[in-house]
Formats: structure tokens, C-alpha cells, sequence
């Protein structure tokens, strides 16, 4: 591999980790009789919105119910510093790319890594609270329930069928974190092959 | 022994009958089976068109699916409707004031949906006021009432509201001519003191507002149905009248004596020229112009006093008369915009004039004379052609686009279908009973979809299960799409439809509103959040600020109510959520309950009578805790301390 490619490599994983300022990085769908038309919400680096316009709105009416907390993205603060986090790798990247050091591009990855990481368990967290710090007023209480959305995945909810699934913000993620672990894979392949 | 032999003969005669009577039964039935397929629609599928009928005496408008027959909904438009609040709470109110004061009823007939190019093009749609005259504009995205104009100089506002072929013009025309301007004299006095007018209605293209922009005064013949030309014969618009006897009295003897009365074709565009050169009189006038603003969600009513009028005498040109026999009905311009059709409900033919004659007659100055300055051109100069046989008492014609017209015959009880051009008559069919409209989707346009006609019908008798004396009414769905028409379907019609409309469901779908933007809410007395609520007392006013929301009223406990109070609940349902209506009422409430809407503030007016406690509660089963969806107000005497209270 050589240098120039590594380093447009590492360009393309910047431009793609830049493009999640543009696209939901997860999704969670709900389905129940009544919603024929669907209903469900989008989360985005820095916002939460609704599949239709007051989608969102309507969950946390419908959630009222079974006591579940209103979920206020002003008041999720993940929100307001993910997108200073995604500025952070489009910054380093830029650097990692110019100066295009193998242990800078691994140091760009493996936070990459971490950082999802945490991300991934922080928002298992979240919805934990969600499904479980419910209001001992609540209408609806069914002994033994708790409304855990499902990290990855489908579950019933009482009349709500939910299913979570990344979105393609996580995808750009993940291509990009595959394309800057190929430009290390390739380059040590690479090294191998022209070994002087 | 006679006898015997007698039954031994008659009981296999009596078998073959029921063996015969068996097959002619089993046969139509199967014919059924066919047309079964063609009007099922499956659960979750749609109707392949929404067909806008009139109430009649109603007031209002049905909407119905075709090819199902299905009725979705009932627009609320002349009458008020306690189910949902209409001409009852604060925010309706004004729709249904008119220079004789709140009117609550009328007699709804055509609707006639907005068309651009001569096509339907569901932004709006029409529909005239018989007794009050006036007219009314829908909006189709929310399926609702948004103005109502009413009609100066008009008694009997039938011949309306139709419209020109991008929607410039609404006409209307008087079915009795009365003194203009309307005064004390004489019945007898007739002829000396009785007017027609036809008025000219302008839409604004952008909001749909009316305006009435002239009227044309005529001789006092009754003025019955109209249909604005299309195509070549855009810019003119055609009018059928009958009494040219100028009877007062026992019109059915005394009106039916000519042999032929007149359709007033009149050049609206040559009209609007006179209007701007300054050739219209402003006479008085009074009459009222209701609007529903979206934005405050809120009616307003204007009072206008004044009216331009054109007299024929001064402007030639701009009328007509083309004589018709005799005393005609409905009048119907086909999709070329060429033939001119005359319902004569009393002639042994369908006159059809032509367009393009009557120019040239026009030209010529083919007259036989003039009536009040309007020339009279000579019938055989303008006719295009009669149809012969064309069933008894024809009152309406609509085209199927394929060269083909259906006419409504009341009196044999059938739909003829004939040729244009060679005006034979090809197929008839039985309707039941007594058609008087008929509709084919977007059928009066330059563009008629075809494949249906529906009859709609004004004597039901046996055709459904027998609901005592009063039943309701009959449509036929008819399929049209092959050479010979074909009963489908039988469906009873709410109110007492007269013309209906129909488009295709995609045009209307995809505007179709699912809430109101609470946003935009602007309602004076909106609560736009549970924190903007309260309760205000002004003198012996009470204006309660309330929301409606999954499950609860917010307040829910009001206290300090008087006796002989004016209460206002102003209730804005915060919903935005499609389908979560939300209701409301208080016992013994001596007026209507509220249906809100999502987004929405409705206002009802309560004065208790009597001290003590009062519930009230959602009357729409909005969800799992509707019922506990409910309040208490306190109601005191009228000399109490209790102060205003309330959470």
C-alpha cells in the first residue's frame, strides 16, 4: 500500500464520520394496532426527532400512561457534546491524515473504538432508565413490566411492538472505522510484501 | 273424480312454475355476483373516488366512496350540527348570519368542485343555499366550511353555484324573481315589479375568498339551473329559466303554457368589461360575508351594503335568450365545450343548441324579437339537434368523455344514454324511483372520468328494509363502462341529495389534513400548554381557559360560578396526534357539546340556572382512561362570596 493511498483512506473515514452531522445514528419504531401509519423516533448527534413531526410528542403522551419519564432532548446533555466529540476524530483525522503516521491512524481507531463503546453502553444506560424508573403514580402498572426498548432488536411492549436498529449515521461510523483499520491491516500486509 | 284429475294436472304445472321461477331467480342473482365484485372493497383498501353529495334539506354535504357507496362523512356547511358544535360554539357562530339575522338551516343542492383548465382540481368546493340565498365554499383539506356568501337581490338561490372553467366566476341565479331592490307592494303586481338577477361571485385564486363582483338584473322569469361554458365557449355562462308567463300564482297551470321559455346565455368577459368601464350601478344592498380564519380558528362575519349592478338595456351584448322548450331544467355544456343541453322536463325532446350557431346567429343578429333589451335568436338558427324518445320529464345531462350523454328522465324513471352529434338514443335503464341528478365522476368538466353514473333518486318505497314513514333516499350505482349499462349497487343516501360531484381519491388524499397545527393555533382564546390555562371573571362573564389532552381537562375542579353566569369554555385540545379528537359538555348544557380537533380551541357558552354541582366530561372515547376524563364546576348562588378558584 502506498503512502498516498493510505492517507486518501484515511481521508474518506474523515468525510464519513463528518457526514453524521447529516443523518440519524439510531432508530427506534414503534408498531401497534392503532398505529397503522407508524410512529417512532430518530436520535442524531445532537437531537432527537420524531418519524412524523410530533412523533415524538406522541410517545411521550402515550408513555405517560405507564409512568415513563418525558423524554426532553434539552435535557439529555449526551446530545450537546457528541457533536463536539465527532468535531474532535474530523479534527484529529485531518492531522492523522496529513502527517499519516501508522500509530497515529491506530490511535484514531482504537478511540474510535472506545468511544462507540461507551457511547453504545451509555445509551444501553439510558434506556434502562427509561424502561425502568417509572412513576409509582403511573395509570397503567403491571407488576413484574419494566418498557426496556431493546438495544438492537424487537420487542412487545404491552400494545407497542418496538424495535431499535442503528441508523445510517452508525453505519457511516462503522465503515469508517473499518476503512481506517484496513489502511493498518494493508499497511503491515504491505510492509510484509516489500520487505527490503 | 273431475277434481282429482283436476289437481293431478295442476300440481306438475305448479312445479314447472316454481322450477321456472327458481332459474329466472338463481339467474339474476349471478348477474349480482359480477356486479358484487365490482363494488367490494376490501378491508384497509379505498374507494377509487370520493363522491360530494348534496343534503337537500340537510343544509350540508355528504361524502361518500364509490365504487362502495360508503358514507364517510357529513360537512357540516348551512345547518347547525349540536354533534359537533357547528353553528353553536363561538368560534362557528358567525357562519350562519345573513341580513335576516342567524339563520340555522338551508337547503343545500349542487356542490361543484373548483376546477382549473376546466378540470377538477380539489382545492374547494361549492355549494348554494335554496331558501337564504346563499353560497358556500369547503375547503377539501379539512373537509370543513371555510366561507359562506350570501346573495342580494336572489329569493330561491337554485341556479348555483357553478363554476367557470379555471374557478374566476361562481354563478348563481334566482329561482324567484321578487322586487329588486326586495320592497312592499303588490303580489299581483307581477310583472311591473318583479326581477331576476344572476350574480357573478370572483374567487380569489390563492385563498379562495368570494367576492360578489356584479350582478346581471333580467326579466322576472324563475331562474332554475345554470353551467358555465368550457373550452370554446369559455367566457360564457348559461342559464335555464322558465315562468316567461310571469305568473304569480298556480305556477304549475300558469307557468306551464309557452312552448318554450329560455336559457340566458350571457358572455361574462364582455360583462366584466362594462363592469370596469363604470357601467354597473352600485345600488343598495344588504347582505352578509362569512369567513372561517384557519390561522385564529375563528368565523367573522362582514356586512356589505352595497352591489354593482349591469342593466341589459345598457350593456348589448353581454345576454341572450335562446328559446327552450318548455320550461326547462337542468342545462348541461359537454366536454368540448360546443353542445348546450336542456333538460326540457316538460318537452317530448332534448334540445341540444350549439355553440358555435349561436355565435353565428349572434352575428347575424338573427333575432325574433327582445324581451327587456335581451335579443331572442331564433331556436331553428341555434339548435343542434333534438333528441327524440328521450324518456318523460328529462331534467339532467352529464358526459362520460366518450362521445356519449346521459340524461335523467324523473317522470318513465330511467337514465337514457345517447350520441352526441347524432342524438340517437342507445340504452336506457330503469332507476329507482323517480332519478332527478345524475352524476358521473368529474362529468360536467372538460375532463369526465366515465365508468360510473350514479342516480340519485328521489322516491325509495321497497328498495331497503322499511323504516316507517319516513325513509331515506336511493342511489344507483351504474356502471358505464361498457356499451350497455349495468346496475351495480343500491345505496341509501342521507338528507335528500339533489346534484353530487365526484374526483378521483388520489386529487383529495394527499391534502387531506390529519390535525391542525397547534402552532399556528391563534384562536383569541387558545391555551397553547396545561401552564396557560386559568379562569377569568369580567363582570357576570366567566371565560375558562381550558385544555383537553390524553386523559385529563386542565382545570378539572372550577369553583365560583354564579347563577345566571355567562360561561365561556374555551377548550384547545392539545393533541397532535392523527384521530385523537377530543369532546366536551357540562350537564344540562342548553346548547351543543364540542368536538376539537387536534390543535384546535372551540368555545360553548354555558348560563347555569341553578346552583349545585356539575360534571362534564370528554364525549369522544379518545382512549384507555376516556372515562375518567372528566371535571367538576361548582355553581353558586348568585349573591355568594365563593371567588374563582380552580386546578
Amino acid at each position: 500500500m502506498t503512502k498516498n493511498k493510505s492517507r486518501y483512506l484515511m481521508l474518506i473515514s474523515v468525510v464519513l464520520i463528518a457526514m453524521t452531522y447529516f443523518f440519524p445514528i439510531w432508530k427506534i419504531d414503534l408498531n401497534a394496532p392503532q398505529y397503522p401509519e407508524g410512529i417512532g423516533i430518530r436520535i442524531w448527534l445532537n437531537k432527537i426527532t420524531g418519524v412524523n413531526e410530533y412523533d415524538l410528542d406522541n410517545i411521550n403522551k402515550l408513555n405517560h400512561y405507564i409512568g415513563m419519564k418525558l423524554i426532553e432532548p434539552d435535557s439529555i446533555p449526551e446530545l450537546k457534546v457528541m457533536p463536539y466529540l465527532i468535531l474532535f476524530f474530523i479534527l484529529f483525522g485531518i492531522i492523522a491524515s496529513i502527517i499519516n503516521k501508522k500509530y497515529l491512524i491506530t490511535t484514531w481507531t482504537f478511540l474510535l473504538i472506545i468511544t462507540l463503546s461507551i457511547g453504545l453502553y451509555d445509551f444501553y444506560m439510558w434506556e434502562y432508565d427509561y424502561g425502568h424508573n417509572l412513576n409509582p403514580d403511573a395509570p397503567i402498572k403491571i407488576p413484574g413490566m419494566s418498557y426496556q426498548p431493546p438495544l438492537i432488536g424487537t420487542k412487545q411492549l404491552l400494545n407497542m411492538r418496538t424495535t431499535s436498529a442503528p441508523d445510517v449515521g452508525s453505519y457511516l461510523i462503522g465503515i469508517s472505522v473499518l476503512l481506517s483499520s484496513s489502511i493498518l491491516v494493508l499497511n503491515k500486509k504491505g510492509n510484509k510484501n516489500e520487505v527490503k | 273424480m273431475k277434481t282429482r284429475k283436476i289437481i293431478y294436472l295442476l300440481i306438475p304445472s305448479i312445479i314447472l312454475i316454481a322450477f321456472l321461477y327458481n332459474c329466472s331467480q338463481s339467474k339474476e342473482s349471478a348477474n349480482f355476483s359480477d356486479a358484487a365484485s365490482k363494488v367490494y372493497v376490501a378491508p384497509g383498501k379505498y374507494d377509487e373516488f370520493y363522491a360530494f353529495m348534496s343534503g337537500g334539506f340537510n343544509g350540508n354535504i355528504s361524502v361518500y366512496g364509490l365504487p362502495s357507496g360508503r358514507l364517510f362523512k357529513v360537512i357540516s356547511v348551512f345547518s347547525q350540527n349540536p354533534e359537533t358544535g357547528y353553528g353553536y360554539s363561538e368560534e362557528t357562530k358567525a357562519m350562519l348570519n345573513t341580513s335576516y339575522g342567524f339563520v340555522p338551516w338551508d337547503d343545500a343542492h349542487h356542490p361543484e368542485l373548483s376546477q382549473t383548465n376546466g378540470v377538477p382540481d380539489g382545492r374547494w368546493i361549492f355549494i348554494n343555499a335554496n331558501n337564504t340565498p346563499r353560497v358556500a365554499r369547503v375547503d377539501l383539506r379539512s373537509f370543513e366550511t371555510a366561507e359562506i356568501i350570501e346573495i342580494p337581490n336572489s329569493a330561491g338561490n337554485h341556479g348555483s353555484p357553478f363554476i367557470t372553467e379555471n374557478t374566476e366566476y361562481v354563478v348563481a341565479s334566482t329561482r324567484f324573481s321578487v322586487p329588486v331592490p326586495n320592497r312592499d307592494v303588490e303580489i299581483s303586481s307581477y310583472k311591473e315589479n318583479f326581477k331576476g338577477t344572476l350574480s357573478f361571485i370572483k374567487v380569489d385564486q390563492n385563498t379562495g375568498k368570494m367576492n360578489l363582483a356584479f350582478q346581471i338584473l333580467v326579466p322576472g322569469f324563475d331562474y332554475d339551473l345554470a353551467h358555465a361554458g368550457k373550452g370554446p365557449s369559455h367566457g360564457w355562462a348559461f342559464f335555464t329559466s322558465y315562468n316567461s308567463e310571469q305568473a304569480n300564482t298556480l305556477l304549475e297551470i300558469n307557468a306551464s303554457k309557452n312552448d318554450k321559455d329560455f336559457i340566458a346565455a350571457v358572455n361574462w368577459k364582455e360583462a366584466e368589461k362594462y363592469v370596469a368601464s363604470g357601467k354597473a350601478k352600485l345600488i343598495d344592498a344588504e347582505y352578509y360575508h362569512n369567513y372561517f380564519d384557519e390561522e385564529k380558528q375563528h368565523a367573522y362575519s362582514e356586512k356589505n351594503s352595497k352591489v354593482l349592478v349591469l342593466n341589459p338595456k345598457e350593456c348589448p351584448g353581454i345576454i341572450y335568450y335562446l328559446p327552450t322548450p318548455k320550461s326547462p331544467h337542468g342545462v348541461d355544456v359537454d366536454p368540448s365545450g360546443e353542445y348546450i343541453v336542456a333538460g326540457g322536463k316538460l318537452a317530448t325532446v332534448i334540445p341540444v343548441h350549439s355553440f358555435s350557431k349561436m355565435l353565428k346567429a349572434i352575428e347575424n343578429k338573427d333575432f325574433i324579437g327582445d324581451i327587456d333589451g335581451i335579443p331572442i335568436l331564433r331556436y331553428e338558427s341555434v339548435i343542434a339537434g333534438e333528441v327524440e324518445n328521450p324518456g318523460l320529464g328529462p331534467l339532467h345531462t352529464e358526459f362520460d368523455g366518450k362521445g356519449y350523454a346521459y340524461t335523467s328522465a324523473f317522470v318513465s324513471s330511467e337514465i337514457v344514454k345517447w350520441k352526441l352529434g347524432t342524438w340517437e338514443v342507445v340504452d336506457r335503464i330503469p332507476t329507482y324511483y323517480s332519478i332527478g341528478h345524475l352524476m358521473i365522476p368529474c362529468g360536467d368538466s372538460k375532463k369526465p372520468w366515465g365508468k360510473y353514473v350514479v342516480a340519485l333518486n328521489k322516491i325509495t318505497k321497497d328498495r331497503y328494509l322499511p323504516t316507517g314513514p319516513e325513509l331515506s333516499q336511493s342511489a344507483q350505482l351504474i356502471d358505464i363502462s361498457g356499451d350497455k349499462m349495468k346496475l351495480l349497487l343500491d345505496f341509501p343516501t342521507v338528507g335528500e341529495p339533489h346534484y353530487a360531484q365526484a374526483i378521483p381519491a388520489e386529487i383529495l388524499m394527499k391534502n387531506s389534513k390529519k390535525i391542525y397545527e397547534l402552532e399556528k393555533n391563534n384562536n383569541p382564546y387558545k391555551s397553547k400548554s396545561e401552564k396557560e390555562t386559568k379562569v377569568v371573571r369580567n363582570g357576570n362573564e366567566v371565560h375558562v381557559y381550558m385544555t383537553a389532552s390524553r386523559t385529563h381537562f386542565k382545570p378539572d375542579n372550577i369553583e365560583g360560578i354564579k347563577v345566571g353566569d355567562k360561561v365561556y369554555f374555551h377548550v384547545t385540545n392539545l393533541e397532535q396526534d392523527w384521530d385523537i379528537p377530543h369532546g366536551f359538555t357540562v350537564k344540562g348544557l342548553n346548547n351543543a357539546e364540542l368536538l376539537i380537533m387536534p390543535g384546535q380551541t372551540k368555545s360553548i357558552l354555558w348560563t347555569p340556572q341553578k346552583p349545585g354541582i356539575y360534571p362534564f366530561y370528554c364525549t369522544d372515547f379518545c382512549s384507555a382512561l376516556h372515562q375518567e376524563m372528566q371535571g367538576y364546576v361548582r355553581v353558586s348562588q348568585a349573591n355568594s362570596n365563593v371567588k374563582i378558584s380552580y386546578n
